[in-house]
């Protein structure tokens, strides 16, 4: 980080970035604005950019359609627990496959990924036979042991990756002073492993909280996540994008602001990995 | 460099996730792999008789079978070719000093968090509609004629949504593979007389192949069961120039619920998607190798 | 992150839910969100002051979703709903395997005999009602009246498909954005295989012959198709083998369509003047037929509310659906929001009722339609099964969908009609091999 730039060559990588940024963002900038016009204007062509009736109404609306708190809330519980769970048992294999390979790791890596190549579909019929009789229909808990599952293989894969990333000179002077596993572990390692340990978590709450085939299809009411609160606003019949648009916003949101955050963690990892 | 004791660590800890992911796969895929030879219609209730091939035959023969499997394979291609590329390319923008990093970095992230059936709406809607879509007022704009995007090149348009929802993913995995890049060795090769060219060519694509094969490897398994932006926007059509493999196991399992032939293409699927892997094994497992 | 983390769960806990304890019995209703349904749910403290004890749970989601998840529920008594909202087209199948409660015992002001005949029959089984309808609808023509005019056309009541081609001829006008005719053309069993179903009834076609198999290869389809594509072509909105219901609502509400042929619940939104650029110049009619053949292109479909049988709360679902469905309710919502807005197309009554016709101009003609569907004889020649727009088999919602496949592509000319048909005849008569109908 210590090398120079000038400034001009930060202008021009900031004007380039900020467009190439705000080009991606605009479908989702687009949605934001169409949130807060009539559903009329939503549909205007010319489309209407800033100048229209900005309104708050389809917010109301949406509000006074659905329970838009209890989705939130399973959505955090779901999409945070399965990957908190996931992250405690996939770090420590992630650890060994990384640090301690034997001779199957590949295969073992290789084969965690097949069992995510399962349609769904296929196994919805057993799955919800075995959530009725374990009483776990419509419930946070099994959601949550589902996504684990589904997950699991790819949070062992990222991970797996940063790890690898890390220099093992590092731990051979650490196991050299003396440190014990754990501390190795816990004192060595994880330091320089939490901007992979951030974006895996960050990128795993993502796919967690669009997971829209076993969210919706387990639930009914008292479990359902986002993903019910949008299917009640996608496609009924009249006109929608509006209503629908404030909706997104609304699911989206939260996890804007958990990702502001972890982008700031991802960069003091970064610090972390330069004082070495 | 391993020593006995630590192996035996290592074998412990990893043991819960293959524990738990073999009960995962072994129950359900058992059970898939059994509904997989009855007749049993989810809407029939009563006796499911063993049929043996029939279920397989009948996905197999299924005209649309081979264009389907075609379709998955160049959707999951294209997506992969957009993204991974657009991907390295936006990580080493991303990677440099600028202003309001931060608020980029976001931007760039963000259709990642967008629900599949809300981008494809957002998308079909708003901007490939011939009619109303902000793409066709611009080709007005310009005097040109309107393109109708999901009529005349489904598969194309399909495959840029999907890359619009996956290229923050790549971005995001090569943009932490990039952090850890020693910038000691960067100067280093600097002082040699290395342009930005060949330090790129020499050290920074070394160092992002396995985050790269990661990116390949997870973004396949996703986008080999893509659903949800093919049936928003096309249903499959027109004809079956957008079906993939998913879409026809759904529409036997959640159509017709069909479990005995949902089951057949469940199962082939999975077999699908595990010959793909092998080859891109083959391709770019040593990779991974440290 | 920690502190994240915990800021975040600490704002969340103060929104956790308790549930209602004590004697109360809650039912969990899944229903479509459509806009009738969302009026119900905010009706609902009209239900709470005459039913204190009872709690109602919506579960409300979009068509597909429902269906998918209300039929995984039922198949494998899963029993998470006590009321679910179904189509026409499940019913009779559901009704045949016993997964139905009988809606027979309904109290005597539900007034069955109001029901109209048509819905009724479409609900019933064997003679016994199953579901009881919240809403009702059949297809008509939506049509603006001062383009109509500017062609130098006048829209007879009873218009062939001949008049609606002059029509939409005369009323395209692509530099101005006006296309004289808007159709369904995406696929899906719902979508384009529904409408060009209807259509080709009143062609003459059918789906079937009495020994189910499929009749995709007889000419009287061939005419319907070559009709449909032309007349598309020529006059057809550009991507309209992408539009659906919704697409097609957005395009004439925007004054972009000429002719509109679908559902009669769109005649509501289509003359809302908040959501409708053109709501003083829709005109109606009935869907249109074709010299010589006595069939009209009317489809028939209702949302219903229907019990799962073993449901541990029969009779608390049974007072609500009663309430639901009742005379009362449509007096209820017309007093909250005006006659226009009442869920149409379920009861007589409400068609004798002279605030409601002068409420609703689309109300004598969205009877009409429905009195003529038939769902028992669909069709010129005799066939095999129940349904207008639909074949009522388990089989028929994934063949409904490979056909309309097959006829959204023929629309998009990335193939040819006759490629199409004989495609369509393929994908069934395979279909139904295999289903065990054709030995």
């Amino acid at each position: 980080m210590a090398r120079r730039t000038t400034t001009a060559r930060k202008t021009g990588n900031t004007v380039l970035a900020w467009g190439v940024g705000l080009l991606i963002f605009f479908p989702i900038l687009w949605t934001i604005l169409t949130s807060f016009k009539t559903e009329g204007d939503a549909i205007a062509i010319p489309p209407k950019f800033l100048f229209f009736h900005w309104t708050l109404e389809n917010y109301v609306n949406v509000n006074a359609q659905s329970n838009y708190l209890l989705h939130f809330w399973n959505s955090v519980v779901i999409s945070l627990g399965s990957t908190l769970i996931g992250l405690a048992i996939a770090i420590p294999a992630a650890w060994a496959m990384a640090f301690v390979p034997g001779r199957r790791t590949k295969d073992v890596l290789m084969w965690m990924l097949s069992t995510k190549m399962m349609p769904g579909v296929g196994v919805l019929v057993p799955i919800y036979l075995m959530f009725k009789t374990f009483g776990l229909l419509d419930t946070r808990v099994g959601l949550v042991m589902i996504l684990t599952l589904i997950d699991l293989p790819i949070i062992v894969w990222m991970l797996y990756t940063y790890f690898k990333e890390i220099p093992s000179e590092i731990l051979e002077a650490a196991r050299m002073d003396g440190a014990t596993l754990r501390s190795e572990i816990l004192y060595v390692l994880t330091p320089m492993a939490i901007p992979g340990i951030a974006s895996t978590l960050l990128l795993n709450v993502i796919l967690a909280w669009n997971e829209a085939f076993w969210t919706l299809l387990l639930t009914a009411s008292k479990a359902a996540p986002l993903t019910a609160f949008i299917a009640s606003f996608s496609a009924p019949e009249g006109l929608f994008y509006a209503k629908l648009s404030a909706a997104s916003t609304m699911a989206i949101a939260p996890i804007l602001i958990l990702g502001w955050f972890s982008q700031k963690q991802l960069v003091r990892g970064l610090t972390f990995g330069a004082v070495k | 460099m391993a020593t006995q004791h630590s192996r035996a660590a290592a074998r412990l800890m990893i043991s819960p996730s293959v524990i738990l992911l073999f009960l995962w796969m072994i129950v359900p895929l058992g059970l898939t792999l059994y509904f997989s030879f009855l007749n049993y219609n989810l809407l029939m209730p009563g006796a499911h008789d063993f049929i043996g091939w029939k279920n397989y035959y009948y996905f197999v023969t299924d005209p649309a079978f081979t264009t389907a499997l075609i379709n998955t394979l160049v959707l999951v291609l294209g997506v992969l070719l957009i993204t991974t590329i657009g991907g390295v390319l936006l990580a080493l923008l991303l990677d440099q000093p600028m202003w309001g990093q931060g608020i980029v970095r976001i931007l760039v992230i963000a259709p990642f968090f967008v629900m599949p059936t809300v981008s494809a709406l957002v998308w079909k809607n708003m901007f490939m509609n011939p009619v109303n879509g902000i793409f066709a007022w611009i080709a007005h704009a310009f005097g040109f004629q309107a393109f109708d995007f999901l009529a005349q090149a489904p598969l194309f348009s399909i495959i840029l949504i999907v890359a619009w929802q996956w290229l923050p993913f790549a971005t995001l995995i090569l943009l932490t593979a990039l952090q850890s890049l020693d910038s000691e060795q960067m100067e280093a090769a600097e002082m040699d007389g290395a342009g930005p060219f060949a330090r790129f060519v020499f050290i920074t694509i070394p160092h992002l192949t396995r985050s790269i094969t990661v990116v390949i490897l997870i973004q396949t398994i996703f986008l080999l069961s893509i659903f949800a932006e093919i049936f928003v926007t096309t249903n499959g059509g027109p004809g079956t120039a957008s079906t993939n493999i998913t879409f026809l196991v759904y529409a036997q399992s959640l159509l017709q619920f069909d479990v005995g032939g949902g089951s057949a293409g469940g199962i082939i699927a999975v077999i699908i998607a595990n010959i793909v892997a092998i080859i891109l094994m083959r391709m770019i497992g040593k990779n991974l190798e440290a | 992150m920690t502190s994240t983390l915990r800021a975040l769960f600490g704002a969340c806990a103060v929104a956790t839910f308790a549930t209602v304890a004590g004697a109360q019995t809650t039912i969990t209703v899944a229903t479509v969100n459509n806009g009738d349904m969302i009026r119900m749910q905010k009706l609902m403290p009209d239900f709470y002051a005459k039913h204190p004890d009872i709690k109602v749970n919506w579960v409300t989601l979009e068509e597909n979703v429902l269906r998918q998840k209300v039929t995984t529920d039922i198949a494998t008594h899963g029993g998470q709903y006590d009321v679910m909202t179904i189509g026409t087209y499940e019913v009779p199948i559901w009704a045949k395997r016993g997964w139905l409660a009988s809606l027979d015992n309904l109290p005597a002001s539900f007034d069955v005999n109001d029901l109209l005949p048509s819905i009724r029959a479409g609900l019933s089984y064997n003679g016994h009602l199953y579901a009881s309808p919240f809403y009702g609808e059949s297809s008509f023509i939506m049509y603006r009246k001062d383009l109509m005019k500017k062609a130098g056309l006048t829209m007879p009541e009873n218009p062939t498909w001949a008049f609606i081609r002059k029509a939409a001829d005369k009323m395209t006008d692509k530099a101005a954005g006006i296309y004289g005719i808007c159709l369904r053309g995406k696929a899906g069993w719902g979508e384009n295989t529904a409408f060009l179903t209807t259509m080709a009834n009143s062609f003459g076609a059918r789906w079937f012959d009495m020994k189910w198999h499929p009749q995709f290869d007889t000419k009287p389809w061939h005419e319907t198709m070559n009709f449909y594509v032309d007349m598309m072509k020529a006059d057809g909105p550009p991507g309209a083998s992408n539009n659906g219901f919704t697409e097609n609502l957005s395009l004439f509400q925007q004054g972009k369509c000429g002719m509109w042929i679908d559902a009669t619940v769109a005649g509501s939104f289509v003359t809302d003047p908040k959501a409708s650029k053109v709501a003083n110049e829709v005109g109606f009619a009935m869907a249109p037929h074709k010299e010589g053949v006595k069939k009209d292109a009317n489809w028939l479909w209702s949302w219903a509310l229907a019990i799962p049988t073993g449901t541990k709360n029969e009779a608390a679902a049974k007072t609500f659906v009663d309430w639901a469905t009742s005379k009362d309710y449509l007096n209820l919502v017309a007093s909250k929001d005006g006659w226009a807005n009442v869920p149409p197309g379920t009861r007589t009554s409400l068609y004798e009722n002279p605030k409601y016709l002068e409420a609703a101009p689309f109300a004598a003609l969205t009877l009409k339609s429905m009195k003529l569907a038939d769902p028992t004889h669909p069709t010129v020649d005799p066939v095999p099964y129940v349904g207008v727009q639909f074949v009522a088999i388990p089989e028929f919602q994934g063949i409904g969908t490979a056909v309309g496949q097959q006829f959204s592509a023929a629309l998009a000319g990335t193939t040819t009609i006759d490629a199409a048909l004989k495609s369509a005849q393929a994908i069934t008569t395979r279909e139904m091999t295999k289903a065990g109908y054709i030995k």
